[in-house]
């Protein structure tokens, strides 16, 4: 019999206890609400939801490195906006009919957003290589630091850019396509990004109730103690990193098309804060917690935000309470506390 | 010779804590390794298993040297490290313990049960929520999850109640029986020394004895061990 023969089964997150029945109720709620905005014509309610939903989606790209190979990543900034970026420059190349680059190939533009999506994730994994090959050789503040400086560093370069719009950025004057598919329908753009969401924190659950995703847990837990048990933890966490990039790029690239443009913003340390507050907020290495703290973030951005521009000191205060007395975030609060928190 | 440790010298800082281990073990053969507490077993052990670098000495296993090498490599030849305190990961299932480690060989998830079978009961359950004979006991099994050539056991059944101590030396007994090779740090004599086929001695920070258990005598375990 082979170990695999018995491995663990896969965490689907869809097990009907309290958390189960939460996550249910999450993302119950996050599809009828544009649903019902739809029917009634409010566009602006549907793309709120996909606002929330591609948050979600770089939320649970962060949650895969923090909650489960404690990497306190603080650059995952730099593969939103490398996501992003792939998917402006794509489309302005296509737009504008040049090519992006003719030697020693021509590689030209395109409006195809399953083609930007592979690229995008491509891209996002060759940077996560390159930072992390480096970044994890430190730990603890020091990794937060260099994720960081690396983060900046690409933010400088796109601000220096000014082939892609520099400070300015980039317009996306089309929305890319998928085939036939009208991705300027907000409904049928809120779907895909759900979609994309689903399959996003499908691939987290496998791979976190999978042997790679035992020994990552490990190598959170401790190091020396996995290396002991002959598995070197650099590789596996280097795995993590790299996936955790990829999804998070991923939800760059739709955020770019949702917003019709693509900027340095994408790429600056606050975004990075940002990301990491959907994960502490909906609490750290639960599966849809990044859906609970995106939707958190954006309401309270939405319609606090109406009333006062001092949203965020409450934000800060809702941070606060979370981390002195909720350490599984607002699901920990709603499902009691689980085995990472 | 599967393990040939010679001239060990360990440095913790300025502090010298090994002054020159020597130590063998042949396949198949189980070594006791006996001293008081703070005279160097656990160094020995760390330094064996790569976790610390000795500033002196030499370690071969299985004809390779090990000096430098890092410990995730040194494991890979076949070295399976049962670390004193259990340290199980708390958070993950007595499965996903298990299967974290595991490399292909003989040691299967069936096997490892058939040799605790308490452990496939919970093997759904967080380590956290085992008892103390029971984390010693997937400490074991995760050891030989990844088929060692050299089982290392240090402090296997301290602090367990006699009962599942008993039931972890029926489980050594058993591994020996086997013909694991097995290298064992433990203050129980009683049942040590028995199954031991060599005994060696440390003695502030050195190996002083190396022999047959039943050449220890009751003047040597007074000195030595404090018995």
């Amino acid at each position: 019999m082979q170990v695999t023969d018995t491995a663990p089964k896969p965490v689907t997150g869809f097990k009907f206890n309290r958390e189960g029945a939460t996550n249910v109720a999450v993302m119950a709620v996050l599809l009828a609400l544009p649903l019902w905005a739809s029917s009634v014509g409010e566009d602006y309610y549907v793309n709120l939801a996909s606002l929330i939903t591609i948050f979600a989606i770089a939320g649970v790209g962060l949650n895969f490195a923090i909650g489960q190979g404690g990497m306190v990543s603080f650059g995952h900034a730099a593969f939103f906006g490398i996501g992003g970026y792939t998917a402006g420059i794509a489309a302005f190349h296509s737009f504008e009919e040049t090519l992006f680059m003719s030697v020693p190939f021509a590689i030209s533009g395109t409006n195809q957003m399953l083609i930007i999506w592979v690229v995008a994730m491509a891209l996002c994994g060759l940077a996560a290589l390159a930072i992390g090959a480096i970044s994890l050789r430190t730990e603890g503040v020091y990794f937060i630091m260099i994720t960081l400086a690396f983060a900046q560093m690409i933010y400088y370069f796109a601000i220096s850019w000014p082939t892609y719009g520099g400070e300015d950025g980039l317009s996306i004057y089309l929305r890319n396509q998928i085939g036939a598919v009208d991705t300027d329908h907000a409904l049928t753009f809120f779907l895909i990004c759900f979609g994309l969401l689903l399959a996003a924190i499908f691939v987290s659950a496998r791979l976190s109730g999978s042997r790679f995703g035992a020994a990552l847990g490990t190598a959170r837990m401790n190091e020396t103690r996995l290396a002991t048990s002959g598995i070197n933890p650099f590789p596996i966490k280097l795995t993590g990193f790299i996936i955790s990039a990829m999804i998070t790029g991923l939800a760059g690239a739709l955020f770019a098309e949702l917003n019709g443009f693509v900027g340095p913003s994408m790429l600056s340390w606050h975004r990075s804060g940002e990301i990491m507050v959907f994960v502490i907020l909906g609490g750290v290495g639960r599966l849809y917690g990044p859906v609970i703290g995106a939707s958190l973030f954006v309401l309270l951005e939405t319609y606090i935000g109406e009333w006062t521009e001092h949203w965020q000191l409450l934000l800060g205060f809702a941070l606060l309470g979370v981390v002195l007395f909720a350490r599984g975030g607002v699901m920990g609060l709603i499902a009691g506390r689980a085995r990472h928190d | 010779m599967l393990l040939k440790v010679r001239g060990l010298e360990v440095h913790y800082g300025a502090a010298q804590a090994l002054f020159g281990v020597d130590l063998s073990i042949n396949e198949g053969e189980m070594v006791a390794m006996l001293g008081r507490n703070g005279m160097g077993k656990s160094t020995t052990i760390s330094s064996i298993c790569q976790m610390m670098t000795p500033t002196k000495g030499t370690i071969e296993f299985c004809g390779q040297t090990l000096n430098r090498m890092s410990s995730h490599k040194a494991a890979r030849l076949g070295l399976g490290l049962v670390p004193e305190g259990r340290r199980c990961f708390p958070n993950l299932s007595v499965l996903e313990n298990l299967s974290a480690a595991a490399r292909k060989g003989q040691w299967t998830l069936e096997r490892v049960y058939a040799l605790f079978p308490r452990l496939k009961e919970r093997k759904n359950q967080s380590a956290n929520t085992l008892s103390g004979g029971e984390q010693q006991m997937l400490a074991i099994s995760r050891a030989l999850m990844t088929n060692p050539k050299l089982l290392i056991l240090d402090e296997a059944t301290e602090g367990l109640a006699p009962v599942v101590r008993g039931e972890i030396w029926q489980a050594i007994a058993t591994l020996k029986k086997e013909g694991l090779s097995i290298l064992i740090v433990d203050k129980t004599l009683k049942e040590l020394l028995p199954l031991a086929d060599q005994a060696i001695i440390l003695e502030k920070g050195e190996s002083v004895w190396a022999g047959q258990p039943s050449a220890l005598t009751e003047e040597m375990k007074d000195r030595y061990l404090g018995l």
